[in-house]
């Protein structure tokens, strides 16, 4: 059992891809297969990463011996294409099968009648593909490539209902941004391939040990951050992230959990013995950018009224959580929080889901008492938010707390910050627990008639009247396709802490990292677990006086802060910054306009003037066509005598060479 | 061979030109065939390559004028290597997806189909030539056929666009051959298989004339800032199948002259000038970029994409290490298949919506879903994505060049997010949001010459991406010798 071929470790990777060939070749038109085809697949695939994380257990973690396929070799430039299977990777492919098996099951109920069934499908194949290969490649290119393709199924399904102007405008801001983010990340792979010739993680990791350069090294590393930043959406390139709640919500919840931002973290933590040999600053800008997002998210969380923003916020923030644990040194605390927050993280997405397939709207000012029609979604909803707020013993308790300690034992200033946004985490989580499953139900919206869109919605409407309270005055609990996802997510999102006090999580991913670098020991400290708890306590009792009790009311505490609580709802203005200052403004309106100008202006301006000129001098030239053949001759004659003078004067090697 | 991948076209042209006036719809039948042939044939050539072996593969040869009291003989010589076969493949490739994409032509189809393939043969003497005359000759040939199609069968500002393009290419020519004549007689040989075994040092100008007096001319043609406005005009009022030929194939000779000629023949001078011609790469790039995100002509953004994308070809010329001289090389092929995807793409969607206004449309992806796919996939390839061939090149010049150009080899990947942005945000004009009832009557495409068309670029593009080995393996053999040639006076 505890050798797993190579074979079986590619067929994880293969077997989506297979599903989305077939998909888009042959069940264009059938939709049930193609969604059925696509669970079997996603399915084979976690039966088989079940294996590989067997396996990698019973290695300690350590990589598992695979040999790279040469795939294509240009003089120094070889391509290889290989598998990496230790602690770490192992532990994601689990976690992304895990999390897309779930994910899919749920679709079947949630884009049932969606006249892109059969496209979301296959979309859904491939971007489990791209994320896999992502987690499980053995070299930096072979990450990079499926990087991008991660970056490509996300924009094609975020951008699912391309017939919303919103929706095709979240998904190119989503890439684009993104890709940004890719240009350091790009630059990374280009540098360390100059000064190393390998594109090997393990020996780039090794080396970075003992052999490369400070400069190289920072330039290195800020260059993953830079991929980072874009993909786990970190402070100053997050802003793409909330706009792609416009995506379908089975979408958010993977993108938002075990996928496409996970990834950012995965590659700081693929290539934290890089990260350490940097020097200090390095480690020091990424908890930095880490801490700073979390809370600057995490303020925005509190004030957002659609639940799914609420929820992006919170990714947002938990990344961050996740981003500075990495700079402060904290490895295992980084995965490990990158492994319950996937669990949780994609409940609380489906539970919006869920109350948006009631209520047909994600606006929770819409909502309210819940709780009563949807029994199964508000206590998973509830385990998921005690999970993310971090309370314990839910799982998220534990893996913030590690995080905490690593700041604690660190930096102070980090672990205050952390601490703070363990307090907004829990009070916009309640808020939103408040807001959306007690009180009176407010009558949720409309269905959205348009073409082609959330059919699903339309038709679980349907067959309901309208009355007088609203749209639909008894929402109901959703389908079993949807609800099982939300109680098989409940059992991690409750347990899957519990493997931090035995180490056996730390150990598993430590194996990963080179023996100097294992250091892991789970050792809690009454001061960070207490104040956490307190902060988290009092979060949750700040939401219930204000959102449940209404003691004080919101607009009140609204009214005193004066004009910063607009500031946050305006996000800080980082869209418009960037937008409209920076890109219509700047870029498009300056240098665009600016080069445009001097392409028609002065460029052409001297071609077109050179024609010009010739004609001109070509009329003045015509005067001389006179037809009379002596002047004619005169004029050969002196063309021929100084022609010749010419030569002779500068150019009688040339006459040598001609005539020898 | 290589004389039959020559004179096939041509004589496809002829017999094209002599159709009875009642069976001028039958002309497209010839062309097809004849450019069917040399596909054929330069499927041939690229596949019977041999990667291992040294030199010039396929050679044919003789006298043309002999070698008398000048001392030096001009002949015809023909023959491939790796630099050129992929190239030899690409011309074959377009043309017959040019033929393809002109199935519809009304006006004046005899001549049309004639003049498309006479500009076949004409591009095929450049890439194959092995003599410096020889190759002037096909290079300023090549100006006839552009000239009277993009004049005759163009649209818009048409005579504007066509003069221009000649005169821009003329004026960079008159220079070209200035410097061929003297190499030639610096040397005693025009053939450039000598001239690169013993380059010139020593002319009777200094020798940095004779190489910015060359290299001009391919610079023009490639084309890079500032002397690129001749490209946009003329892409812009030029026929679907014209654009494809001038971005897939003619550009190239810009890149396949810079590596053969003016890398080959005139290293020292290649090394001492290769700051310079990394910062107009670098710059190109850029300049290139930002104005394509201003362009509301869909065919004019592709044009000025187009003069963004060669950059890199220069880039990876400048860098002038093997790697770097590689991506220049694959750069260009892959080039080649993507934007002339990409014009047949928009000559698709003019040819229902009768409008190249990217601010007109909108939501076409509902009544066109096929050619809404191909044109994001040709969008994709475009801006880079790996899987796709596109990014092979482009990471293979950056690979190339940091070393030796850091300030624009990063400039160049800063390329990359540009390209998303204008690429990504054509296809949201275009094909996303709600249906529009005005473009309710358009139809997807159906038929059989454009669905080939699309169907064989999609998938060089594809194979490349994937499987790159099936190129690289030929411009390593091709490179090589380059390399080792810069290399040597580095």
């Amino acid at each position: 059992m505890s050798d797993i071929p190579e074979a079986a470790v590619w067929a994880i990777y293969f077997a989506p891809i297979i599903s989305f060939v077939v998909i888009v070749a042959f069940l264009r038109r059938r939709p049930l297969t193609a969604g059925r085809i696509s669970v079997l697949a996603v399915f084979v695939a976690w039966l088989l990463s079940v294996w590989t994380l067997i396996a990698a257990v019973q290695n300690d973690g350590e990589a598992l011996a695979f040999q790279p396929h040469l795939w294509m070799s240009l003089f120094e430039f070889d391509v290889e294409l290989g598998l990496r299977i230790d602690g770490l990777s192992a532990m994601m492919i689990f976690v992304v099968t895990s999390i897309s098996l779930l994910v899919q099951i749920y679709s079947t109920g949630y884009m049932a009648g969606d006249g892109g069934y059969p496209r979301f499908f296959a979309f859904m194949s491939l971007f489990t593909a791209a994320m896999l290969g992502l987690v499980m490649s053995s070299s930096l290119l072979q990450l990079f490539v499926h990087w991008e393709l991660v970056g490509l199924t996300s924009y094609l399904l975020i951008g699912f209902w391309f017939h919303r102007p919103s929706a095709a405008a979240a998904a190119k801001k989503a890439f684009i941004v993104t890709r940004f983010g890719d240009v350091g990340f790009l630059i990374a792979l280009v540098l360390i391939w100059t000064k190393t010739g390998t594109f090997d993680i393990a020996e780039i990791n090794e080396l970075a040990q003992t052999a490369l350069s400070g400069a190289v090294l920072t330039g290195f590393v800020l260059g993953l951050l830079s991929g980072a930043a874009g993909k786990s959406a970190q402070f100053p390139l997050h802003f793409w992230l909330p706009d792609a709640m416009e995506g379908p919500t089975p979408v958010s919840s993977i993108v938002h959990s075990a996928t496409m931002v996970a990834a950012g973290v995965y590659l700081l933590a693929r290539f934290f013995p890089a990260v350490e040999a940097a020097p200090g600053g390095v480690q020091t800008t990424i908890a930095y950018m880490g801490g700073f997002t979390a809370i600057f998210a995490a303020t925005m969380g509190v004030v957002a009224t659609d639940i799914k923003r609420v929820l992006a916020y919170s990714t947002i923030s938990q990344l961050g959580y996740m981003v500075m644990a990495i700079g402060l040194g904290g490895y295992v605390a980084a995965v490990f929080h990158l492994f319950t927050h996937a669990f949780f993280k994609s409940l609380l997405f489906q539970g919006a889901g869920s109350v948006s397939h009631a209520t047909n709207t994600f606006e929770m000012p819409l909502m309210g008492g819940l709780r009563r029609f949807m029994p199964w979604t508000f206590w998973t909803f509830l385990i998921g938010s005690v999970s993310l707020a971090g309370v314990f013993p839910l799982a998220g308790f534990w893996s913030k707390d590690e995080i905490l300690l690593d700041a604690w034992n660190h930096d102070k200033v980090l672990w205050a910050v952390g601490t703070m946004v363990a307090f907004l985490t829990a009070l916009y989580m309640f808020r939103a627990i408040f807001m959306t499953f007690f009180g009176q139900y407010r009558g949720g919206a409309a269905p959205e008639a348009d073409h082609g869109g959330h059919e699903a919605d339309a038709q679980a409407a349907s067959t309901h009247e309208p009355d007088s309270h609203g749209w639909l005055a008894h929402p109901h609990e959703s389908p079993r396709s949807m609800v099982l996802p939300l109680v098989l997510l409940s059992i991690p999102a409750i347990a899957a802490g519990w493997l931090a006090p035995s180490g056996f999580f730390g150990e598993l991913v430590e194996g990963a990292l080179n023996a100097d670098l294992r250091h892991f020991a789970f050792n809690p400290n009454i001061v960070v677990i207490a104040t956490s708890t307190v902060a988290a306590l009092a979060g949750i009792g700040v939401a219930a006086a204000i959102y449940y009790a209404g003691q004080p009311r919101s607009e009140e505490i609204r009214s005193g802060l004066g004009p910063l609580p607009r500031l946050v709802e305006r996000l800080y203005y980082v869209n418009e910054i960037a937008e409209d200052v920076l890109v219509r403004g700047v870029l498009l309106g300056g240098i665009g306009r600016l080069a445009a100008a001097i392409d028609t202006y002065v460029v052409d301006g001297v071609v077109n003037g050179a024609a010009r000129a010739t004609r001109v001098v070509g009329d003045v030239f015509r005067r001389t066509e006179t037809g009379q053949l002596q002047a004619y001759t005169s004029v050969y004659v002196l063309g021929v005598v100084f022609g010749a003078g010419a030569l002779f004067l500068f150019a009688g090697g040339l006459l040598d060479r001609v005539m020898p | 061979m290589l004389t039959t991948f020559l004179l096939l076209p041509l004589a496809g042209a002829i017999m094209a030109i002599f159709l009875p006036a009642e069976r001028e719809r039958d002309a497209r039948w010839v062309a097809l065939f004849f450019t069917l042939l040399a596909f054929i044939v330069s499927v041939i050539i690229f596949v019977r390559f041999d990667t291992a072996a040294e030199g010039y593969q396929f050679v044919e040869s003789f006298e043309w004028i002999a070698a008398g009291e000048a001392g030096f003989s001009i002949q015809y010589l023909v023959g491939v290597d790796g630099l050129s076969a992929p190239m030899v493949l690409l011309l074959g490739l377009l043309s017959l997806v040019g033929v393809l994409i002109s199935w519809n032509i009304d006006l004046k189809p005899k001549q049309y189909f004639a003049w498309l393939l006479f500009l076949e043969t004409a591009v095929a003497g450049v890439f194959i030539s092995l003599d410096l005359i020889q190759f002037f000759l096909f290079w300023e040939l090549e100006l006839l056929p552009m000239f009277m199609l993009i004049s005759q069968w163009g649209s818009g500002r048409r005579l504007y666009s066509a003069t221009k393009f000649l005169l821009y290419t003329l004026a960079g020519s008159a220079f070209m051959l200035l410097g061929f004549l003297l190499l030639g007689f610096s040397a005693g040989t025009f053939n450039m298989a000598e001239l690169a075994a013993s380059p010139v040092t020593d002319a009777i100008v200094p020798m940095a004339i004779v190489f910015w007096a060359i290299t001009l001319a391919f610079l023009v043609k490639l084309p890079v800032v500032p002397v690129h406005t001749w490209l946009p005009d003329a892409h812009t009022d030029a026929p679907t199948a014209v654009s494809v030929m001038l971005a897939g194939v003619l550009l190239k000779m810009g890149g396949y002259g810079l590596l053969r000629i003016s890398l080959s023949l005139m290293p020292e001078q290649a090394q001492e000038f290769k700051v310079i011609l990394a910062g107009i790469a670098g710059f190109s790039v850029l300049w290139g970029a930002v104005i394509t995100l201003r362009q509301t002509d869909l065919k004019r953004l592709v044009a000025y994409s187009s003069v963004s994308h060669m950059g890199y070809v220069l880039l990876g010329a400048a860098a002038m290490t093997d790697v770097g001289l590689s991506g220049a090389a694959l750069q260009m092929f892959t080039h080649g298949t993507i934007t002339g995807l990409l014009f047949v793409m928009v000559g698709a969607i003019y040819d229902r919506t009768h409008t190249r206004e990217i601010a007109k449309m909108s939501g076409l992806m509902h009544q066109m879903p096929l050619i809404g796919i191909v044109f994001v996939i040709a969008g994709l390839a475009s801006l880079g994505l790996p899987s796709m061939s596109g990014f092979v090149a482009e990471l293979t010049t950056f690979l190339g060049a940091l070393q030796a150009h850091p300030a624009a080899t990063i400039a160049a990947i800063f390329g990359v997010v540009l390209s998303a942005g204008y690429i990504l945000w054509t296809v949201q004009r275009i094909f996303h949001g709600p249906r529009a009832p005005e473009w309710e009557h358009l139809e997807d495409a159906r038929n059989w010459p454009e669905l080939v068309a699309m169907g064989v670029l999609v998938i060089s593009i594809m194979a490349v991406g994937i499987y790159p080995s099936i190129l690289t393996n030929a411009v390593e053999s091709g490179i090589a010798p380059i390399a080792a040639i810069v290399g040597a006076v580095a």
